[in-house]
């Protein structure tokens, strides 16, 4: 309900959504700790771009800011969702793999370092193709490295989203957060409907992609763990709770048996509804919510 | 995609700091601002749109025509318009002076 109270607050807070890779990455990390590693003045930027007649950008993208919170070392690594979609070319991909495996260094000499991946991004950058998709392979297997150790949050919070082989990133994570403006799927709306049909997906139909790919539903299926709003004191309360938690005893990508359960109880002579699939998969072994 | 370089010799006022704004999202700009290396201010272009040399020009002369001091600036442009850029190029310089 919509009263005077929440109407202050809505205005009050600030958006975590409305600013830029580099400033969601310093918002959530204690104040002056944040160090900058390969950032726009060392000109690690994309080769391929330019031959391509597209101006790339002097951190390609990426942003990777090593600092604490609440006094804990942390990494924090931001794709910008603006520039290319969010998509993970080479170097934005050496930057992120290079970032977690220094992570996972830190923790295997006594310093744990959690990650914190904020995904903005439509995955593989199509210019750069293969090194994109070599790029999303080193990605998990840099992540897969680092969550014995510190947990892996993956946080998706603007309407980009998250698709395509950087969902599986979130999905190899240790906990996803997101807020209702997020999505989060494998193949975005626009590839189902070009590949499958209109009549199997319509990528204008708002209502359903968000019904579907959205965080409420997300969190609901058990697919993420935290729902936050859109507002920098919620979302970094939702992380710290994930931090608090730590490495969970088992991640959401080992149920494997679980997840074979579940989709082989699906009836797929019927179109699937949301809301059914919600009162079906919400209720089993694994809720929505932290694990 | 077009290139291009300007330099203005007679901003020549040293600076120690840097300043980075923008992001290369369509209709925007990233805006790199570092000490010279050599005497003056020179300024490189990287644009997603081409042939508009001489409206870049004219918004760095006006720029120039306030900012005097000896930088290198560096821009990666995804179709900014001139206002824009100004915009940019005024948020770096602040950014520069703190």
């Amino acid at each position: 309900m919509i009263t005077q109270s929440s109407v202050f607050d809505f205005v009050q807070r600030r958006s975590f959504i409305e600013l830029d890779a580099r400033a969601r990455a310093a918002s959530l990390l204690d104040s002056g700790s944040a160090i900058e590693l390969a950032g726009p003045f060392d000109r690690m930027q994309s080769p391929w771009l330019p031959l391509q007649g597209v101006a790339p950008q002097s951190d390609d993208g990426c942003v990777v800011l090593k600092g604490r919170i609440a006094g804990k070392p942390a990494v924090v690594i931001a794709l910008e969702g603006k520039f290319q979609g969010g998509s993970i070319g080479e170097v934005s991909g050496a930057k992120v793999t290079t970032a977690l495996d220094l992570a996972v260094r830190d923790s295997q000499r006594g310093s744990l370092t959690p990650a914190i991946l904020l995904l903005e991004t439509g995955g593989v950058r199509l210019q750069e193709a293969n090194l994109g998709l070599a790029a999303v392979a080193e990605v998990i297997a840099s992540v897969l490295k680092l969550r014995p150790y510190a947990p892996v949050i993956t946080l998706i919070a603007g309407t980009v989203g998250c698709f395509g082989g950087m969902s599986l990133v979130a999905g190899v994570s240790s906990y996803v957060v997101m807020t209702r403006e997020a999505r989060l799927g494998l193949n975005g709306p626009e590839v189902i409907e070009q590949e499958s049909g209109v009549e199997e997906f319509d990528s204008k139909d708002r209502a359903l992609i968000w019904a579907i790919d959205g965080g409420e539903q997300r969190v609901a299926l058990g697919m993420a763990d935290l729902l936050a709003e859109d507002s920098v004191d919620d979302i970094s309360l939702a992380i710290r709770t994930c931090l608090v938690k730590g490495v969970p005893s088992v991640h959401r990508s080992e149920l494997v048996d679980l997840y074979r359960r579940r989709i082989g109880s699906l009836d797929v002579r019927e179109q699937i509804d949301p809301v059914q699939l919600r009162a079906q998969w919400g209720e089993t072994e694994m809720k929505g919510g932290i694990r | 995609m077009e290139s291009m370089n300007f330099s203005y010799p007679k901003a020549n006022k040293p600076v120690t700091s840097r300043a980075h704004v923008g992001v290369v999202a369509s209709g925007d700009l990233e805006v790199l601002i570092e000490p010279a290396q050599t005497s003056g201010a020179s300024v490189s272009i990287t644009t997603s749109v081409h042939g508009f040399q001489d409206t870049w020009k004219v918004v760095m002369d006006r720029f120039f025509n306030r900012f005097d001091k000896a930088v290198e600036i560096t821009i990666n442009d995804a179709g900014a318009t001139p206002g824009s850029v100004m915009l940019r190029l005024q948020q770096a310089a602040e950014v520069l002076a703190q």
